[in-house]
């Protein structure tokens, strides 16, 4: 900088003059920072598959059809959006669909020994709970990364439901535990209970990341742990509340995911954890930390659920479909990277 | 008892000597010689993959795709022997290596040129890899009668009781302690992974050793590929699923830092080989094989947390109680 001829020299120290006396609430807002912002480009995505689909097949369009497509990934998503928030503070749980499974395990379990409705939500929510903050516990107290914690955990929990449980299943529940899943909450609109649960939970966390202070200390951490620990964030109890809000979704997610297809195996939810980060990703959540929303997790939820039930409308097999989706989670990421390289803006917000 | 402690592999080895006699005392089959020769034979494929997966921790990256890689490098190597029966093993073996490694580079470039984190780009590409076995086979599965001679003599030579899958995969490790030790490339790739910055200081070029350690793990992924199938006589679209969790578990439990920089051949070696006893084991001690999931978790665990306290280090705390610093005498 000192090489610098003076004339370029005195706006910089004016700017930095500026910055030290108003700091801005928010950035300036500008069309062209609306148009290139991540949810932007999500938006257009999700306009084009739902564009697509309607061109393709005449089906999509069908009010019952799309609150069916919605069950394939309201209890992904549901996880989804405590995904986010680990994701924003530089962590990932890798356990979260063994966590499920574990939860399903126990309800499964009681269920079988005819135990009510009421005792089953709680034990999936206590479970789930549970395996989250033995997580977070362990995450916080031995500083090992936590991809490699969840990943020892994600064999933990998943050994525990294939010891217990072997190549058996449960196959009975109360009829009214059933009706849980398998009815719709709302009857028109169509809106099955985990999609209602799923969007209640969204403008929850929504309002929580984007609208409190709590909310602002996640991004805080995301962005530089020490500092964050300097600035007084008690990083390590939100790390641990956050394992733990993890495994709570994972319980909740449990409960609607045997309600609904009313069986528990051992590889119930198998490999939903790499789909949920899949979401979380391509919602726009920087895996380095400290940036993301919850609308851009939203959006992506939608696209890739709508994408695949458009798909396997057309009769595509879903180990194809897979193939698009990892195209799809790439080539969003990897374009407006190049798209930057050639124009030298933005396209993915933060960075 | 501190120097001892700090050679891990020293530790790891006592450890899996001391379970090998423990088995061995409560089920004498275990401990035969066939038996023991069998473990290694069985632990092969995971000492390859472990090795080439500590190639791209040491960067601070991760391959999750190399089971996927390996699943799609046998299917083409198998339909590939379906029309050519007559090729000799070399051929296919060269050609494994030929489309693991071009697997490996199409995740190295968008890791190096790009600066996508590579767990989203691995990720992708294994969705993407695991999904091309049906395009391109059509979800059927390729018969070990579909395959032709040639294509399976390779894993069923045997030298000194040990399959030539164990002594490919010793030349492997062989070769990558070398590398990783002799040679300005395999010390840059310790470099790159515990400080980038100065690595780049140093005039060694992070992308460059990163496309290297991607192409060694899709390579070797892709060898395992053309072995795996000629061994086991068939080739479909779930063969290996999930498997690469349990490679990163054998790195991990072998002393691996997922933080980059830290690992060693030996240590990986006997991570895998940790796995590849208790795998053997149940069965023999009349355990469920379901057991075999929940015991590898609560190990990496259990190693997990002896390295955490291992490698804890004085003054990263931050904001200490007064009372903690007072007892220790320091200002």
């Amino acid at each position: 900088m000192s090489t610098e001829p003076q004339s370029t020299i005195e706006p910089a120290t004016r700017e930095r003059e500026r910055a030290r006396y108003q700091v801005a609430d928010r950035a300036p807002r500008s069309l062209a920072e609306l148009v290139l912002r991540w949810e932007s480009i999500l938006l257009v995505l999700l306009a084009a598959v739902i564009i697509g689909n309607t061109l393709v097949s005449p089906y999509f369009l069908d009010l019952y059809n799309l609150a069916d497509a919605t069950y394939n990934f309201s209890e992904k998503a549901i996880i989804a959006l405590a995904m986010a928030l680990l994701i924003l503070v530089r962590e990932i749980d890798l356990s979260v669909a063994a966590t499920l499974a574990l939860a399903a395990l126990c309800i499964g379990f009681l269920a079988a020994h005819g135990f009510g409705t009421l005792l089953l939500i709680l034990t999936g929510l206590a479970v789930g709970l549970a395996c989250g903050a033995f997580n977070g516990f362990l995450v916080t107290r031995t500083r090992v990364p936590s991809i490699v914690v969840t990943i020892g955990t994600m064999s933990l929990y998943r050994g525990i439901a294939q010891v217990t449980l072997g190549d058996q299943a449960y196959t009975s529940f109360p009829a009214d535990y059933l009706e849980l899943g398998q009815s719709y909450a709302i009857a028109m609109p169509p809106t099955p209970l985990s999609f209602l649960i799923f969007l209640l939970l969204a403008i929850g966390y929504g309002v929580f990341l984007h609208g409190t202070a709590s909310g602002r200390r996640l991004f805080a951490i995301g962005a530089n742990p020490l500092a964050a620990r300097f600035a007084g964030i008690r990083v390590d109890r939100i790390r641990f509340a956050l394992f733990t809000l993890a495994g709570l979704m994972s319980g909740l997610a449990a409960i609607l995911l045997t309600a609904r297809i009313g069986v528990v195996r051992p590889n119930i939810a198998l490999g939903w954890e790499l789909d949920i980060v899949t979401m979380v990703v391509l919602g726009g959540v920087a895996i380095s930390g400290g940036v993301g929303t919850i609308p851009g997790v939203v959006l992506a939820v939608f696209v890739l659920g709508l994408a695949t039930f458009g798909l396997s409308l057309m009769n595509v097999p879903g180990i194809v479909i897979n193939v698009l989706l990892g195209l799809l989670l790439i080539l969003s990421i990897a374009v407006p990277i190049v798209i930057r390289r050639f124009t030298g803006r933005a396209g993915r917000h933060g960075d | 008892m501190r120097s001892v402690l700090a050679h891990r592999e020293l530790v790891l080895a006592g450890i899996v000597a001391a379970m090998v006699v423990g088995i061995s005392l409560y089920a004498p089959a275990f401990g035969q010689r066939d038996s023991l020769l069998g473990v290694l034979n069985d632990t092969s494929f995971l000492f390859m993959m472990a090795v080439a997966q500590m190639i791209v921790i040491l960067t601070r990256g991760i391959d999750l795709s190399v089971a996927a890689n390996l699943a799609l490098t046998g299917m083409l190597t198998a339909m590939v022997a379906q029309t050519h029966h007559d090729l000799p093993p070399v051929a296919f073996a060269l050609l494994a290596l030929a489309i693991g490694t071009g697997l490996g580079l199409l995740n190295g470039s968008l890791i190096a040129f790009l600066d996508i984190p590579p767990i989203v780009v691995t990720l992708g590409t294994l969705a993407i890899f695991r999904g091309m076995i049906v395009v391109i086979g059509g979800g059927s599965q390729v018969n070990a009668s579909d395959m032709g001679e040639n294509f399976q003599t390779l894993p069923k030579l045997t030298v000194l009781g040990l399959s030539s899958i164990f002594w490919i995969a010793a030349a492997l490790s062989l070769a990558a302690f070398l590398f990783l030790s002799m040679t300005r490339a395999g010390r840059g790739l310790y470099a790159v992974g515990g400080n980038p910055t100065a690595a780049r200081y140093c005039g060694i070029d992070p992308g460059r050793q990163q496309l290297l350690a991607y192409a060694i793990s899709g390579a070797v992924a892709g060898l395992c590929g053309y072995l795996w199938v000629a061994r086991y006589g068939v080739a479909y679209v779930e063969i290996a699923t999930g498997y690469e969790l349990t490679v990163i578990a054998a790195c991990v439990i072998g002393g691996v830092s997922i933080g980059g920089g830290v690992g060693s051949v030996a240590g990986t070696l006997m991570g895998a080989l940790f796995i590849g006893v208790i795998v053997n084991a149940l069965p023999v001690m009349q355990v469920s094989p379901f057991w075999q999931m929940g015991i590898s978790g609560a190990v990496i665990l259990l190693a997990v947390v002896i390295n955490a306290r291992a490698d804890r280090q004085e003054g990263k705390l931050i904001l200490a109680k007064p009372r903690r610093e007072a007892a220790q005498g320091r200002s």
